[in-house]
């Protein structure tokens, strides 16, 4: 029988099932992950591909939101230029807690080929980030493990969001 | 006492530098009389002073001083069917001559011909803008002002087009480093968070294979392991591995079955 299945024989016919605040509210988050339409270079057009049917992110509950006010994680999908950190860092300000960030590709992880004086090195310089995914450009099913191990991280945290936050930038 | 010279690497250098190598040149032709060519070198030579003309891969090449741009240019666009201006931009010679080339691409739609109009200004020098002759210089010049600093008299909108407006230098100078100055290594920082939060970022990490041996929160041990973001001191002794001393197959011997599964 599976967990969440009652079963009304042992619990005296009483459809009861018990479990914790974190729980239920890491259950609702880590199920409703609602990416920011947000692509800065070729590692978007992955991010395009993974969203639409062939792939289908829609499947795990991610839903592309066109505004950061609707959003809880953002996918930094490509190379950041210097000159557009401080929007896409603006962009991430606008983003309701509890927020998560998934650095796409090695451009967003290092800077990578791109070891030049415009780009950003490395978006962790700007924001904290939650799943760093390796990859030029990574597939398709590499952005969904991606989203199912940041899954995996929210269920491990407690529902209260201060706690798991480690305050690095003001 | 002889002058110092390094000695590092003399072997390298003296394998890889060829004492008589000598730059490839485009060859450059003369233009035969009654061609194109020659009738634009004709009106030109009328309107302004050229100081050299010649073929180059079968465009025009037209050397002009810099205070004659715009007259070339209506030559060239008024009495030569010149429609478009396909490029315009510099060329950083500062460390060679002390000078900036600035070239004018032209192409004529009807006649399928292509004459280039190239100038040298000083470092300081200003030019005159050719907005009012082809609209496409408006992004052009700024570009070239944004790349090499060179500026543009009587622009409409003279502003950095590609790098930020605060940025500092000029990218496209030869003297510009490539991995950026000190200015363009904590733009992102300067600007998000304040220059009093560089110490908490950190200087920028270049070196994409870089391995810290004592960060346990990137890294995991070899041989032995530590809990995730362990403190260690950089002092700590490093541990040898510990291999195996069974030997699962040994390949030393001839035995005929490796496998005695089989």
């Amino acid at each position: 029988m599976a967990q969440h299945e009652v079963n009304y024989a042992s619990t005296g016919g009483l459809p009861v099932a018990l479990t914790t605040v974190d729980k239920l509210l890491n259950w609702g988050r880590a199920n409703s992950l609602w990416p920011m339409t947000y692509g800065l270079a070729c590692c978007a057009i992955e991010m395009m591909a993974t969203g639409a049917s062939r792939f289908d992110f829609d499947r795990m509950g991610v839903i592309f939101r066109a505004s950061p006010r609707q959003s809880d994680v953002l996918i930094l999908a490509g190379t950041l230029s210097k000159k557009h950190a401080e929007f896409a860092r603006r962009l991430y300000d606008q983003m309701p807690d509890p927020k998560w960030v998934i650095s796409m590709g090695s451009c967003a992880n290092t800077g990578g080929m791109f070891n030049t004086y415009a780009t950003v090195q490395g978006v962790d310089r700007i924001v904290p980030v939650d799943i760093y995914l390796p990859g030029c450009a990574p597939r398709p099913e590499t952005l969904q493990y991606a989203v199912m191990m940041l899954q995996k991280k929210i269920n491990r945290q407690s529902g209260n969001m201060n706690k798991n936050t480690k305050q690095r930038f003001v | 006492m002889r002058k110092y010279t390094p000695k590092d690497n003399v072997q390298g250098k003296a394998k890889y530098t060829d004492r008589f190598w000598v730059a490839p040149r485009v060859p450059r032709e003369s233009f035969d009389t009654d061609s194109h060519f020659s009738a634009v070198h004709k009106a030109m030579s009328e309107a302004v002073d050229v100081l050299d003309a010649y073929v180059e891969l079968g465009q025009l090449v037209i050397h002009i001083r810099p205070e004659d741009n715009i007259a070339a240019l209506e030559v060239l666009k008024n009495r030569c069917d010149y429609a478009m201006c396909s490029e315009l931009s510099a060329i950083d010679y500062l460390a060679q001559d002390g000078e900036f080339e600035i070239f004018y691409q032209m192409l004529n739609l009807k006649k399928a011909k292509r004459t280039r109009i190239l100038t040298r200004i000083k470092e300081n020098q200003a030019i005159e803008s050719i907005v009012p002759l082809y609209a496409m210089a408006n992004f052009a010049e700024r570009e070239m002002y944004d790349m090499f600093g060179i500026t543009v008299n009587n622009h409409p909108y003279l502003k950095r087009i590609i790098m930020p407006d605060d940025w500092v230098g000029h990218p496209l100078r030869k003297t510009y480093p490539l991995q950026g100055d000190e200015h363009a290594a904590w733009y992102e920082v300067d600007k998000i968070f304040g220059k009093e939060h560089r110490d908490v970022i950190g200087p920028e990490n270049r070196d994409p294979g870089r391995i810290d041996r004592y960060d346990s929160q990137r890294f995991s041990r070899v041989g032995y392991e530590v809990p995730f973001g362990a403190q260690e001191a950089e002092s700590e002794t490093e541990q040898p591995i510990e291999y195996s001393k069974q030997i699962l197959v040994d390949y030393t011997t001839g035995s005929e079955v490796l496998d005695t599964r089989k």
